[in-house]
């Protein structure tokens, strides 16, 4: 039997009031504890630096690019055309090219997505059908950017033929963004509360009429998050596009023209080594746009975190 | 012996040895902010060893947050501030140099949900005499089982000690969390709400091993089931936030017998004849 | 009078044809009044859920479609490796050499699997530390720097790392190893770079998705918070961890851009860290702009290979998480 008391009251009397350390049990207890707390101290620093050295990396590589990139950018450098062999001059249409396909690639998607997404999320039972589904969700999503690419050359360019083309391009990135906004539109349906459904439910709506008018706008914040970061995805996107849309630098008007993106433009300057002031320019203005689409979806966030 | 008390504001100045004679736990003055609320505001009280002591009192009355405060897990909430005096055993434990990782082996603690790890039965009991240096596996073995049994546990899962202890029923989920804490031969058990969220066959097992174990560990229960108090515990405590938005005090404490017979205070009356929620 | 008690049926047509006039006996006519009830929607609104529902189920599966359709497009493009290169020669041949008509993929494959365990030595105890860090550690304000820090990370665009390796780390580790700076380890550094926000992301929402409760237990039984990581936080998220460092290793197998950029591009064996090689991508693009008959047949076996490859991860995965949900 073991009398707690007895040892403290033991200790009590001959130290006084004391800290918890002094009456703890005995010698090799404390040791054992100090050890412990060196383990935690060292391990939380361990994990202090390594996530240190993460943002080290981003800080670096944005860093590199903006100091790099920044004189470069003026309103000639965006708003005038590149000439010559070396690309002197601006980018202006490859700044249209890119947001030409992607807001085209987004047209497609998106509808498609989103209501597969309602799909899986209201309507489906679980099952072999929704497994499936999912399933073919996710290898979509980890198909490499180079045999997306060669498939939508060998099926859009090749076998339907359509030229190399804004409209090749999006669907085949359509393709790559589909199963991002899929994702983040059912994650969002999900999380829609069970009772804000009952409610709707309770006055006799339809599924459809609860889905669309109230769970759909309830879980829109979310559903815009998802589709500004498939944009994102889409317009650093290289290698699809390189086979899908060519390099030709061109004004596209209809979407059966040829154009060249900022990310292949990039890649061609890049490689080159010809002209690397435009290419530092030209990655900045891709990270430009990038970060405010992320700062974008960070704000509907936000937003959306205030309201609800 | 003592009869119940109502609690006033007077400062305490008790010296610290004589104290620990008589009480496990003896707090002074205690406030406790969660950042700008004020959540609880001047609680005196002494808690007797091998004893068992319920916390009672309407939701929101801030008996839990109490509780954590006897263990420090309120450290593990930004923003939160204590002041006045909680000895444990004669020490402060908010004094400087105190590590609550050694308080917390001390005194253990339940949850209102059982939150068992997702690993082997075996293993969930295991982990605190793990955590101790504690490797050899016959001594591992024989601590296991102890606890299972003082838990009242060990008929149910001894031939399934390999399973998750998720697969359990919930009844038998938190008296596994129990077992947990009983491996580590803590001083002190704080029990927050542990039957709220079990099946009634495993709340009568709950409360027959807190009265199997009362003379080895002193036990501290809160619990909103006024009848629970009144079966289990010999002491008892009725905390009460009188206006929301206000801090909560402790009204009265005293044996459970004198408290729930003959309350002292007005508003404790009112609250175990059933006129507060 | 006991039709006076029985509620009025909503809309007639759903009434059952042989109903007639007040309800005779309640008992008897309940269940009809039920059936009434429940079929109160029109047959147009019907019409029109089942329309809908077949539409949504349509776009589903669009996704199965799409990777039906890539696979079946880039295999039977590749089909021709069977009869013109042999389906050996292919997969176990080391020489490439377009001019001799050698198509042997070994080099790249050998390329992309050192290329991809190094960056994963690398970038994935860094990104699962990352995660740990945000989740278990980091106070609200470090979070609210470093959770967008590495979701930035996540949306540079490939290119970009590629020029930032190109520009920056080849020339470093030229200086540093010699040699033109093009090769794998230029790869692994840049690469890992890559991988760190997918798998940090991945992994922080596995830890995230473990209850506070066990955690506070563990608190509770007197665990310093690296025992709590170590020893109940960590096994608890093992899978979704797993599962993320796979989808990193996908991600870095089938990244094309920048590795193309940075790993040299010779078709040889990996013969160091810093001679150049190519890997399955890289040689894609570099041949694909004039590749013909069997070259280009070649190339697209590569292509059905990656995607073979990145199924299997998905597959690994899916497994895992299921093995993980019974267990």
């Amino acid at each position: 039997m073991r009398d707690m008391f007895s040892e403290d009251r033991e200790r009590l009397k001959e130290l006084g009031p004391g800290a918890m350390d002094k009456t703890a049990r005995n010698e090799a207890k404390r040791a054992r504890l100090l050890k412990e707390r060196l383990a935690n101290n060292t391990a939380l620093a361990v994990l202090w630096v390594a996530a240190g050295i993460t943002v080290a990396a981003l800080i670096l590589i944005i860093l590199y690019v903006v100091i790099n990139g920044a004189p470069m950018i003026s309103p000639k450098f965006i708003f005038t055309w590149p000439h010559g062999v070396s690309a002197k001059g601006g980018i202006w249409p490859t700044i249209i090219s890119t947001l030409y396909v992607t807001g085209l690639a987004m047209l497609i998607a998106t509808p498609v997505a989103v209501l597969a997404a309602v799909y899986l999320a209201e309507y489906a039972k679980q099952g072999r059908i929704v497994t499936v589904i999912r399933f073919a969700a996710d290898s979509l999503a980890s198909v490499p950017s180079i045999v997306m690419g060669l498939f939508g050359l060998a099926f859009f360019v090749e076998a339907f033929h359509l030229p190399m083309s804004m409209l090749s391009a999006a669907l085949a990135l359509s393709l790559l963004m589909l199963p991002i906004i899929m994702r983040a539109t059912e994650e969002a349906i999900r999380a829609v509360p069970r009772y804000i459904r009952w409610g709707s439910y309770g006055l006799g709506a339809t599924q459809w009429q609860t889905v669309s008018r109230v769970v759909l706008p309830w879980a829109m914040p979310r559903i815009i998050t998802g589709l500004v970061l498939a944009m994102g995805r889409a317009i650093g996107e290289t290698a699809v596009v390189f086979y899908t849309m060519g390099m030709a630098i061109n004004m596209p008007l209809t979407p059966l023209e040829s154009g060249r993106s900022m990310a292949v433009h990039l890649y061609l300057l890049a490689v080159d080594g010809i002209n690397l002031k435009a290419a530092y320019g030209t990655a900045l203005m891709l990270m430009l746009m990038i970060f405010l689409l992320n700062m974008f979806a960070r704000y509907i966030q936000r937003r959306y975190r205030k309201v609800r | 012996m003592t009869p119940a008390t109502v609690h006033d504001s007077t400062v305490y100045t008790v010296p610290l040895v004589a104290v620990a004679d008589e009480t496990l736990f003896f707090v002074r003055n205690l406030e406790f902010f969660y950042g700008d609320f004020h959540a609880l505001t001047n609680v005196s009280l002494d808690i007797h060893p091998k004893a068992i002591t319920a916390l009672i009192g309407p939701s929101g009355c801030g008996k839990s947050t109490f509780l954590r405060c006897l263990d420090r897990m309120n450290d593990l909430i930004a923003g939160t501030k204590v002041e006045g005096s909680v000895l444990f055993s004669g020490s402060d434990i908010y004094g400087p140099g105190v590590d609550p990782v050694d308080l917390r082996r001390r005194v253990g603690m339940i949850f209102q949900q059982p939150n068992p790890f997702p690993q082997s039965i075996y293993d969930n009991v295991a982990y605190g005499p793990r955590l101790q240096g504690i490797r050899k596996k016959s001594e591992l073995d024989e601590i296991v089982e102890d606890s299972l049994k003082r838990a009242n546990l060990w008929k149910e899962v001894k031939d399934i000690l390999s399973k998750n202890g998720l697969a359990i029923s919930g009844g038998q989920q938190q008296r596994l969390c129990i077992a947990r804490v009983l491996a580590v031969e803590p001083d002190v058990l704080l029990m927050d709400e542990p039957c709220s969220a079990i099946d009634p066959t495993s709340v009568q097992k709950v409360e027959d091993l807190m009265a199997e174990i009362k003379e080895e560990v002193t036990t501290i229960i809160v619990t909103h089931n006024m009848q629970q108090a009144a079966r289990v515990s010999d002491y008892t405590s009725f905390f009460l936030q009188e206006v929301a938005g206000e801090p909560a005090v402790l009204v009265e404490s005293g044996k459970t017998n004198d408290l729930f017979t003959n309350p002292q205070d007005k508003r404790t009356e009112d609250y175990i004849t059933g006129r507060f929620g | 009078m006991s039709a006076a008690y029985t509620p009025q049926p909503l809309t007639q047509q759903t009434l059952h044809p042989e109903d007639e006039g007040p309800f005779p006996d309640l008992a008897q006519t309940q269940p009809r009044h039920k059936t009434a009830a429940l079929t109160l929607v029109s047959r147009a609104t019907q019409i029109k859920e089942r329309g809908l529902l077949l539409l949504f189920f349509a776009c589903a599966i669009v996704a199965v479609l799409g990777v039906v359709l890539i696979f079946a497009f880039v295999a039977y493009q590749a089909s021709g490796v069977f009869p013109n290169i042999g389906f050996l020669k292919f997969i176990t041949g080391t020489k490439w050499s377009v001019a001799h008509s050698q198509f042997g993929v070994v080099p790249f494959i050998v390329g992309s699997v050192v290329v991809t365990i190094g960056a994963l030595a690398i970038g994935a105890p860094l990104a699962i530390m990352t995660a740990l860090f945000l989740s278990e550690v980091a106070g609200p304000r470090a979070r609210a720097v470093i959770r967008p820090a590495v979701e930035l990370l996540a949306g540079i665009p490939s290119v970009v790392y590629g020029f930032f390796g190109v520009t920056v780390v080849a020339p470093l580790v030229a200086r540093l190893f010699g040699g033109a700076g093009f090769g794998p380890l230029t790869a692994w550094i840049v690469l890992s770079i890559m991988i760190v926000p997918t798998i940090a992301m991945l992994s922080e929402d596995a830890l995230d998705s473990i209850p506070m409760g066990i955690r506070e237990a563990s608190f509770a039984m007197g665990a310093t918070q690296w025992q709590t990581i170590y020893k109940v936080v960590l096994p608890a998220a093992k899978i979704g961890i797993i599962d993320a460092v796979i989808l990193g290793m996908g991600r870095a197998i089938g990244e094309t851009m920048a590795v193309l950029m940075i790993v040299g591009n010779a078709p040889q064996m990996f013969a160091g860290l810093t001679k150049p090689i190519a890997t399955l991508t890289s040689q894609i693009v570099l041949g694909m702009s004039y590749a013909a008959d069997d070259f280009r047949t070649a190339l697209f076996g590569m292509a059905a290979l990656l995607f073979l490859i990145s199924m299997c991860l998905v597959l690994i995965v899916r497994l895992l998480s299921r093995t993980g949900k019974e267990g």
